[in-house]
């Protein structure tokens, strides 16, 4: 499969990569590990005319973990998260997470950026980075802005980034030490994207569950940060019945389409138990 | 931009192409630079017989353009004999404990074990397992292969130790 022709630019710096995005306007698209972007080209679902590597831009690249808050450059590749002590310490859902992505060789290229930036309702990330609250910085002719994660996604493909724009770096505020995480995700074999993925951050103090977040991916055109979910067991004992309500109402909110993977039924049936498999590991790491 | 000079270093060679910048780093090693070790098998980033060395890193060459690897260095399965192209440890290791069958794989398969035993020397199974779950192989049902890279490991590293 051979894609379409375009003209290749490797800026040396975001300045440049921005000036040469608001150049080409929506002939051009940024490529990042290409993993993602590669496929779609070849299936001539993406033909862009001038392509815009950010490879060579060093500032894009790299993990920051200073005072509790944590910054990934967008160009930082998903063996770098996995490999990141520092990371891996303040935050090890991420890690979890990237290795259920793909097999080693695409984790070698593919960024955590290019996989959050997508918007493909199959990628890993992005639930973990509603679970997280992360916030997007995005840089653009226009300027600099920031965007929640949870405001990012708006539909398969649709987000709120705009033509032009790139995503510099994710930020977050690390759980707090002794949190409990884990992200669960159903895969008919390696490489393969989620049937149903849950991530579920949750901290403890004495008995009770204090905080809790869950949320789920490839379960609708979007990744779904499960509010009510999270609810049903903050400021509980985080019993059976709390759990059984969490799976309940993450389950309620799922719609998946029936594909390759199982019927729309299935999966729905399957978000209950993957998150409930989440929220017992989850308490089970949590101090 | 019709075609580009791509400068790079291959099985430790200087090379200059003249490609398109679409064309795939598969199709400028198999097509314009005649390695034609890796192979092709699914052309989507599933397979792994595509699999090289890129800059120390292992990736599917059917997942890179020409134009990202200018200025690169690549390692295929023809670059890693040793001096005189006597077979490399992992070569003999898959011939003596039949871990190909077809062939198709191997290509990929021993490359990646390589890229593998450089980042652990002393994988246990289901490191090995891990390393390898981006190649598929169709023939062989695995378990020879993981053989065959476990016997490697104990060879190189005995060698290693010889030299000390
Ligand atoms: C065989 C295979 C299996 C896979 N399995 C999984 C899986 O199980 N789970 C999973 O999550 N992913 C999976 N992926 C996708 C992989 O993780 C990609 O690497 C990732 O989705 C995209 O990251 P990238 O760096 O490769 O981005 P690219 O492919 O380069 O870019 C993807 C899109 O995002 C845009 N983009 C990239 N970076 C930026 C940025 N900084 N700012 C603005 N826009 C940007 C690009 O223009 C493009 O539209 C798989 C891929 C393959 C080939
Ligand atoms: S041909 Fe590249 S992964 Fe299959
Ligand atoms: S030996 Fe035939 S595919 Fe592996």
């Amino acid at each position: 499969m051979i894609p379409a022709a375009f003209d290749y630019h490797r800026p040396a710096d975001l300045a440049g990569a921005v000036r040469l995005l608001a150049e080409h306007g929506d002939e051009a698209l940024v490529v990042a590990g290409g993993h993602s972007l590669i496929p779609m080209m070849k299936l001539r679902m993406a033909q862009p005319g001038h392509l815009v590597d950010l490879r060579a831009i060093e500032s894009l690249r790299g993990v920051r973990v200073e005072g509790g808050t944590v910054t990934i450059g967008a160009m930082t590749t998903q063996a770098e998260v996995i490999a990141s002590g520092p990371l891996v310490d303040a935050c090890p859902i991420l890690r979890e997470a990237a290795l259920q992505i793909a097999d080693p060789q695409i984790r070698n290229l593919g960024t955590v950026g290019g996989n959050a930036a997508n918007g493909d309702p199959g990628n890993d990330l992005p639930a973990v980075m509603l679970a997280l609250d992360a916030r997007y910085t995005l840089e653009g002719a226009g300027g600099r802005r920031e965007v929640a994660a949870r405001e990012y996604y708006e539909g398969a493909f649709a987000t709120a980034r705009e033509d032009g724009e790139i995503l510099t770096a994710i930020r977050f505020e690390a759980p707090p030490a002794g949190h409990g995480c884990a992200y669960e995700k159903q895969k008919r074999k390696v490489g393969d994207y989620a049937t149903a993925a849950a991530a579920v951050i949750l901290a403890r103090s004495g008995g009770t569950c204090t905080h809790a977040s869950i949320a789920l991916t490839n379960l609708a055109d979007r990744p779904l940060l499960a509010a009510e979910a999270g609810a049903a067991l903050a400021g509980t004992a985080a019993g059976e019945a709390e759990i059984a309500a969490a799976c309940a109402a993450a389950q309620a909110i799922a719609e998946p389409v029936s594909d390759g993977r199982g019927s729309a039924a299935f999966r729905t049936r399957l978000t209950g138990v993957i998150v409930r498999r989440a929220i017992e590991r989850a308490l089970a790491t949590a101090a | 931009m019709t075609h580009m000079h791509v400068n790079l270093k291959v099985n430790g060679r200087e090379v200059e192409v003249r490609a398109e910048p679409r064309t795939l780093l598969i199709h400028l090693l198999r097509e314009h630079l005649d390695l034609t070790g890796p192979h092709i098998g699914c052309d989507t980033g599933h397979c792994g017989a595509c699999t090289v060395d890129l800059d120390g890193r292992s990736v599917k060459s059917c997942m890179v353009f020409a134009a990202q690897v200018q200025g690169a260095e690549v390692t295929t399965i023809e670059g890693i004999a040793g001096d005189g192209g006597a077979p490399h440890p992992l070569q003999e290791a898959f011939r003596e404990h039949h871990g190909l069958q077809c062939g198709y794989c191997t290509p990929g398969m021993i490359v990646r074990a390589w890229r593998l035993l450089e980042e652990n020397p002393d994988p246990d199974e289901e490191a090995i397992r891990y390393g390898i779950s981006g190649n598929l192989c169709r023939c062989t049902g695995y378990q020879n292969i993981v053989k065959a890279i476990r016997a490697a490991a104990d060879e190189m590293n005995a060698a290693r130790e010889t030299e000390q």
